[in-house]
């Protein structure tokens, strides 16, 4: 068991590393990164400057070791824009977009687990198909086009105007731009519930436990709902990736000041530091997630946690 | 003596569309306290959808068309859900076949005990857990501490179904009904839980409804039998009447079917054609970060084969038969050890086997819904056999409808499809594929233990009949001494990857030496062979 | 022969014939339905500028679904954006399923150092969503049709990967690939002649799944203003040009939204009825 998490951390950690240096070479195949990261007009003093101030005049795997050093110690570079350093700008934006983020989790995995679970007890009823047709809906809809109708449908029918700027201030703002970003996985978490469930219900044990008389109620939330929600969590860190770039569409379209935003605007000006700071930062919190989305799992289920026979 | 259940003409519907209108047609049954009634049938013959009936958990798609079931003297009431959910696991005891899939995995062991005797009304949890002790020790398990702390994942099968049984008797039920509670465990583990469910049934003075495919079980255990083919009761009376007069042609058919010890015939030793010397093989898998686990699968075995010889390789599963089959195959690189096959050392090759050596070694596997590529026709498999080893395409085609033919197919099967064949059907065109390549050498790896009874014995003549018609070598690796005794000249006896015991099957079954091949030797059911002994007066008397 | 099974299936349920005839149509539209208008896709008049759909109005005028901001042709513009769309979606999601399908079917097969260098590819890949790749490589690199192509071909293929070495794995216990080697068949006989058209259903399912997300990516990145470029156009382009005059304009994203929508939606419901028909656990009927 603590071999098995070790492993887990260290492939974790190994890809990384591995974006950190994809990243690095990615900039270095584009060109002349000085003149990428200096303001578009600088004279040629100036990028020269840049380069010499950046290590580019040095050897390859120098400039490699110094960029990962700067990384550890939290060296991220600055904007062309601002002049600010890159974290101080990105963790700005960073509540807003957690603030975007977790509410739509929340109801996506809220509605999406009860939609599943009513499908899956009701199963071939007008009730499942009308759910799994939801799932579809769901799935299908672009998220920038069902935030465009929302917004329109808040204008024309109740006249109100969701994405005005600076929302966050107010908590009833982030609800429509959340379900917007929420809907996709609320549809997959929706459907993977219901076959979850559905695949538990038909195991041998559950019908030893009908066998053995115990009630229908006790059966379905002592046995099959832990057994069903070990799959689910599974679907959880999948899920994660679409949301991020949900989230970067939806911010987008609502005018929501996350990181999203900053994103675009970022490769619309070419402000590389920011990019490459987000790419960095958007693949350590995915990992991480997967990570605690792995350790979750092992506990949940004993047969990982604990093996080996009595 | 009183009657705890009685059914009478409880018919059971399969849905429209099925290859029959009834999953269980016209059954009338009693059970006795204190009596033990067996239900015997293959697949398919509709004995555990009867128990289903009784318990009132027939799945959705059945539905109980006719018949009485009264359970003490009283109408079930089937209709009654809350009234059923008591006398289940209450009044109503049930054993299932596959010990661990019956518990709830991610459940402790002795939380599950637990909410049985608490739904069932025992409020105490001091008494609850006095409860579960005694149990236990009813149940012979060993350490109750350990293993109410356990997952059902950490238990061994015989383990489980201990569990399994301790829950079925938990409330002291009227009635126990035990859905083919061995087949599932292994052989030495078969005849002890069979022996604790006959205890238990007899102290406890229930009645016990026991569904098995098994005939020698039944020699073992019942009072009362009744042989189920495709929903229908063709025989049923005493065990004595049954066995000593059978005369349902089924019956006898699946009488007949029971494998026996027949003499071989005698012949000159051939050549060697397979010899291993001291074979060793570990495992080394992956157990987490950098780290390796070691499992010894095979620990210093020595067989030799000579043609035209059947050598059995018996044992249970983990004592290491199929490993050492995939060494002498060159599916596993074995540790340590010298193979010769065919005079040649098979220490030269590096990496597996070359081809020419291949062809004179093959194998039938025991699961023929997976042996065959489904979207291949039969024909076209066998051919390629022939044909990965140089035969042209005309000759392979024609190699592969002889052989369709020495396995008693119909030419028109060479253009169908694996997924329209029975599974001795599939067992057939296996074995024809195998030979395809004229083998010196065939492995049978459990190529029977997957095939219903009557099926099994009609494969093991197969084999029997190609082997001496043929002449090659094989090899028959079964963990059951009883299918050995029907094919094999000599036997070689594996217990924990290694050799226990080597010898002519007379030798091994008249005088084993070792003790664990007495066990072997006890836990086969009907020592006594009483089950086959009203076929000797059938053929006295033809 | 006594397990013969009756075909699987019934009829085609209705929601599947509409999808199949949705998307007929769309694909027959991104093809001709240039021609049903009598402009250039890329002509503007400043006089007709905002145009309201005349298919709507009823007026007497030559632009059926009306004029954008620069008196473009809405029609023709469509026709276009969705031929663009299509092929974008169509060739990316092959790219994805050739390569990731390949590299999960060499995974599977070879174990060792391919597998592990090949899985750890795939943790990057996943540690990424592919609309974060993208925007990285958009802002160092010229935004180019063919680097959207590639990008874009590179959105699922990790999905393919693990999901093909999974498959793989599986096939690799049957007992026809161990009989296949026993008999001394090559490892490219065995993966290719027989393990690969085993599983070619279930990657079938999958890229009935992953179209559909492709086509979302490719709108949704044009939305962005960061797909398709002008002068090309294409269905999310059209709907970002309009997204500032959703009021007094509502064609502008209306059409365009509802069309990827219906066909995102319509590959999706064949999709779920080809895994119903086509999952090898129904198809091959295990045992009784």
């Amino acid at each position: 068991m603590t071999g098995l998490v070790l492993g887990k951390i260290v492939r974790a950690m190994i890809t990384l590393l591995i974006t950190v240096t994809l990243v690095f070479f990615f900039i270095r195949l584009s060109g002349d990164p000085a003149a990428a990261l200096a303001p578009p007009d600088a004279p040629p003093q100036v990028i020269e400057q840049y380069r010499r101030a950046m290590g580019l005049d040095q050897p390859l795997p120098v400039q490699y070791f110094n960029y990962v050093l700067g990384l550890v110690q939290g060296d991220f570079g600055y904007s062309i824009h601002t002049g600010r350093p890159v974290e101080e700008i990105f963790l700005a934006r960073v509540p807003a977009t957690l603030l975007l983020g977790l509410t739509a989790l929340g109801i996506a995995l809220v509605l999406g687990v009860t939609l599943g679970t009513v499908a899956a007890l009701s199963r071939a009823s007008v009730l499942d198909r009308f759910v799994m047709a939801f799932s579809v809906f769901a799935f299908a809809m672009p998220n920038f086009f069902f935030g465009i109708l929302v917004i329109l449908t808040g204008a024309l029918v109740f006249g109100v105007f969701f994405g005005g700027t600076g929302g966050i201030a107010n908590f009833g703002q982030v609800l429509a731009p959340a379900a917007t970003l929420g809907l996709a996985s609320m549809g997959s978490f929706a459907r993977f519930t219901r076959s979850s469930l559905l695949e538990t219900l038909n195991k041998p044990f559950m019908g030893a436990l009908e066998a053995r008389g115990i009630p229908p109620m006790r059966r379905l939330l002592r046995h099959a709902a832990p057994n069903a929600a070990i799959p689910i969590v599974t679907m959880l860190g999948l899920s994660l990736g679409g949301l991020v770039a949900g989230a970067v569409v939806t911010e987008q379209v609502f005018s929501w000041p996350g990181v999203g935003q900053l994103l675009i605007r970022s490769v619309q000006t070419r402000d590389i530091a920011v990019i490459q700071f987000s790419v960095i930062a958007v693949s350590f919190t995915m990992t991480l997630a997967n990570l605690v989305v792995d350790l979750v799992y092992f506990w949940l289920d004993p047969r990982i946690r604990r093996s080996g026979n009595v | 003596m009183t009657s705890v259940l009685d059914i009478s003409n409880l018919t059971v519907a399969l849905p429209e569309g099925g290859d029959r209108p009834f999953a269980v047609s016209d059954l009338s049954l009693s059970v006795g306290a204190g009596q033990c009634v067996c239900l015997v049938g293959e697949s398919g013959s509709g004995k555990s959808v009867s128990a289903q009936a009784i318990l009132g958990t027939l799945p959705r798609a059945l539905k109980r068309s006719g018949g009485r079931i009264s359970f003490l003297g009283k109408d079930l009431p089937l209709e009654d859900k809350a009234a059923m959910q008591t006398l289940r696991g209450g009044r109503i005891g049930m054993i299932f076949q596959e010990p661990s899939a019956s518990l709830d995995p991610v459940m402790r062991v002795g939380a599950q005990l637990d909410e049985l005797l608490s739904v069932h009304g025992v409020a105490s949890r001091q008494e609850r857990r006095r409860r579960i002790r005694e149990l236990f020790a009813a149940v012979r398990l060993p350490d109750p501490e350990r293993i109410y702390a356990a997952y059902p994942h950490q238990l061994s099968g015989g383990q489980a179904q201990r569990i399994v049984i301790a829950m079925a008797l938990a409330l002291e039920p009227a009635l126990l009904i035990a859905d083919e509670p061995t087949t599932a465990l292994d052989v030495t583990t078969q005849a002890e839980i069979l022996k604790l469910i006959k205890d238990l049934q007899t102290r406890s003075g229930a009645g016990l409804l026991f569904i098995t495919h098994d005939l020698g079980v039944v020699a073992d255990i019942a009072d009362q039998v009744l042989v189920m083919q495709e929903g229908k009761v063709v025989e049923e009376g005493t065990r004595d009447a049954v066995f000593s007069r059978p005369t349902h042609p089924y019956t006898i058919k699946l009488l007949k079917a029971i494998p026996r010890r027949q003499a071989r015939p005698e012949r000159e030793a051939g050549p060697l054609v397979l010899e291993a010397e001291g074979i060793h093989l570990t495992y080394r898998p992956s157990a987490g970060f950098l780290k390796r686990r070691e499992i010894v699968a095979v620990e210093d075995v020595s067989i030799t084969l000579r043609r035209g010889q059947v050598h059995g390789i018996v044992g249970e599963s983990g004592s290491g038969k199929s490993s050492l089959v995939r060494c002498i195959l060159k599916l596993e690189t074995m540790d340590a050890g010298r193979l010769m096959i065919g005079g040649e050392d098979a220490g030269q090759w590096r990496k597996g086997m070359p081809k020419p050596m291949r062809k004179r070694l093959q194998i039938v596997l025991q699961d023929p819904y997976s042996a065959l590529d489904p979207r291949q026709k039969i024909g076209d498999a066998i051919a390629e056999a022939a044909r990965v080893h140089g035969a042209s395409g005309a000759e392979a085609a024609a190699k592969a409808r002889e052989l369709l033919g020495m396995v008693n197919l119909p030419p028109q099967a060479y253009e169908r499809f694996p997924h329209e064949f029975s599974g001795g059907q599939r067992q057939r065109i296996c074995i024809a594929r195998a030979l395809a390549t004229d083998p010196e050498i065939l492995i049978a790896d459990e190529a029977i233990s997957a095939l219903d009874v009557s099926i099994q014995a009609q494969i093991l003549k197969l084999f029997r009949d190609l082997q001496e018609r043929l002449g090659f070598a094989m090899l028959f690796v079964t963990h059951d001494l009883r299918v050995a005794s029907a094919i094999c000249d000599d036997i070689t006896v594996m217990w924990k990857g290694r050799v226990v015991e080597q010898g002519r099957v007379d030798d091994v079954f008249d005088r084993p030496r070792h003790d664990y091949t007495r066990q072997l030797l006890d836990a086969i059911p009907d020592k006594g062979s009483f089950a086959t002994s009203g076929l000797s007066h059938l053929e006295a008397t033809p | 022969m006594s397990e013969r099974r009756a075909p699987a299936g019934g009829s085609m349920p209705w929601s599947v014939r509409l999808s199949m005839g949705f998307v007929a149509l769309f694909v027959l539209f991104a093809l001709f339905g240039q021609w049903l208008s009598p402009f250039d896709f890329r002509e503007t008049s400043l006089l007709n500028r905002l145009e309201p759909p005349a298919l709507f109005t009823g007026e007497d005028s030559p632009y059926l679904l009306g004029t954008d901001a620069r008196g473009r042709d809405l029609l023709v513009r469509l026709a276009v954006g969705a031929q663009i769309s299509l092929i974008v979606a169509v060739v990316g999601t092959l790219i994805s399923a050739v390569f990731g399908s390949l590299l999960g079917l060499i995974a599977g097969a070879r174990r060792g150092f391919a597998e592990t260098a090949i899985m750890t590819a795939v943790d990057v890949q996943a540690s990424l969503p592919i609309i974060i790749v993208a925007l990285f490589v958009l802002a160092m690199f010229n935004n180019s049709f063919i680097l959207l192509l590639i990008m874009i071909g590179f959105t699922d293929w990790e999905g393919y990967a693990r999901l093909v070495r999974a498959a793989t794995l599986s096939a690799k216990e049957q007992g026809y690939v161990t009989a296949q080697r026993v008999l001394g068949s090559s490892a490219a006989r065995i993966y290719l002649r027989h393990v690969l058209p085993n599983i070619f259903n279930i990657i079938l399912v999958k890229f009935t799944v992953s179209l559909p997300l492709t086509i979302l990516l490719e709108t949704a990145l044009s939305f962005l203003g960061l797909g398709v470029q002008p002068p090309m156009t294409s269905l999310g382009q059209i709907m970002s040009e309009g997204r500032d005059r959703l009021l007094n304009a509502w064609w502008l994203t209306l059409f365009p939204g509802a069309m990827i929508f219906l066909l995102a939606l319509s590959v999706s419901l064949i999709g779920d009825w080809l895994r119903d028909r086509l999952d090898p656990t129904l198809i091959e009927g295990r045992r009784a």
